[in-house]
């Protein structure tokens, strides 16, 4: 994956193609996509004040083909270096909608991990409810606030931590077991995931979203918002390693165990 | 050092009365929370894409009303990113404006249709002389050594 003008491109913004590139580094890297100039410009300064990296751009398939995923042409730039943590997407957009978008996101292997929130100005229940069962982790009405994007921010603060803590396990066990040499971390199915299907352990309640007057539906079962080590509550799966990371207690016992 | 507080004041009172009179809703205090000193002109630079965005919906608007067969989805698609626009800054009349006329779309309803893009036209109208009041009171208060008050 190396990537020609990775350092060059690191300290200063470019503009290409319609996709505005900020230097890239320990930010949350949110991919916006919106089809209104003005809904894009909110968005992304919303997005920005709450010290999130943005690419906005104007259409499902300019998103894909970000992401490169559009089979039509792909970029020859090469974006997928950059990597996306976040997609916030308008649900009304001509050509592909944001439900569409979503769709062939959960699709991907590669990237149905990434959490999608959609975003509308109609606060049609049927709407919410198809957009979570298809795998969107919210569902914003618009206009959107800077408390939605705050909430956004600390979601994903906390999972960002998870992740980060599971690596450390995983890197843990390969040392250790030295079985794994050749399986690199990327290749391994992230265990970290917010839809409520991995959840089983928790009551998720995608009910909660359900009241219209509520105008801030939460995220998916998202037990603690804190980043502290010290709370038990990780309520993940771990593929990798099954038998040692079903219960809480071990997965604090093997983190910490540097 | 009078002169700025009135000016302030001026502003404040301007503002606070298009809040008062529904041109403005929560959102634009959203907005305005959005601007700081590195991006000192937000508030200005989205209205005015808005403004840009609204005039050529307008005409589209018009056009589409003057056709031998109106396509009413087409009105409808362009309304319903009108509303969704000023709803984005906080242009309440607008926005209001735009769910009247929706439902005239919905009707297929061509005079009713007509009747809703003059009042819309009139809102944005009402809305932008206003705004471009509003921002010209800033640029006085800011001239005058001022700061443009916050909303809380």
């Amino acid at each position: 994956m190396a990537r020609n003008s990775v350092v060059s491109r690191r300290w200063r913004s470019e503009k290409m193609d319609g996709f505005d590139l900020s230097p890239p580094d320990e930010q949350v890297h949110v991919l916006a996509v919106d089809d209104s100039l003005v809904d894009r410009k909110v968005i992304e300064r919303l997005l920005k004040i709450s010290c999130c990296k943005v690419t906005a751009v104007d259409s499902g398939i300019r998103a894909l083909q970000f992401l490169g995923l559009d089979e039509e042409k792909s970029s020859s730039v090469g974006f997928d270096g950059l990597k996306v943590d976040l997609i916030i997407t308008d649900y009304c957009m001509p050509g592909m909608t944001g439900y569409e978008l979503l769709k062939k996101i959960k699709e991907s292997s590669t990237f149905r991990e990434i959490p999608v929130v959609i975003m509308s100005s109609e606060n049609v229940m049927a709407r919410i409810d198809r957009c979570l069962e298809e795998g969107a982790e919210d569902f914003i009405v618009k206009p959107v606030k800077l408390s939605d994007v705050k909430r956004l921010r600390d979601y994903m603060t906390a999972r960002e931590f998870r992740v980060k803590n599971q690596q450390v396990g995983n890197n843990n066990n390969n040392n250790k077991r030295k079985l794994r040499e050749s399986c690199d971390l990327s290749s391994s199915p992230p265990s970290i995931s917010f839809s409520s299907s991995l959840l089983s352990p928790w009551p998720s309640p995608p009910s909660s979203l359900s009241s219209p007057t509520s105008p801030s539906p939460c995220l998916s079962p998202s037990p603690s918002s804190s980043s502290s080590p010290s709370p038990p509550i990780l309520s993940y799966s771990a593929p990798c390693s099954p038998t040692t990371l079903d219960s809480p207690t071990r997965r604090l016992k093997m983190s910490s165990s540097d | 050092m009078d002169g700025v507080v009135q000016l302030q004041r001026q502003l404040v009172d301007y503002t606070a009365s298009l809040f008062h009179e529904g041109f403005l809703d929560e959102q634009f205090n959203q907005l305005q929370q959005l601007q700081d000193e590195n991006n000192p002109d937000f508030v200005v630079e989205v209205v005015s894409l808005f403004f840009e965005d609204s005039e050529r919906l307008l005409n589209e608007l018009a056009k589409a009303l003057e056709q031998q067969s109106v396509d009413f989805k087409r009105i409808d698609a362009h309304v319903h990113q009108l509303k969704g626009s000023s709803s984005s800054i906080g242009a309440q009349r607008v926005q209001k404006a735009c769910i009247a006329f929706r439902n005239y779309c919905d009707e297929q309803n061509t005079e009713g249709c007509l009747k809703c893009l003059q009042q819309v036209k009139h809102e944005y109208s009402l809305m932008k002389t206003k705004l471009e009041t509003l921002f010209k009171l800033q640029r006085r208060v800011l001239a005058a050594g001022g700061s443009i008050p916050k909303p809380i």
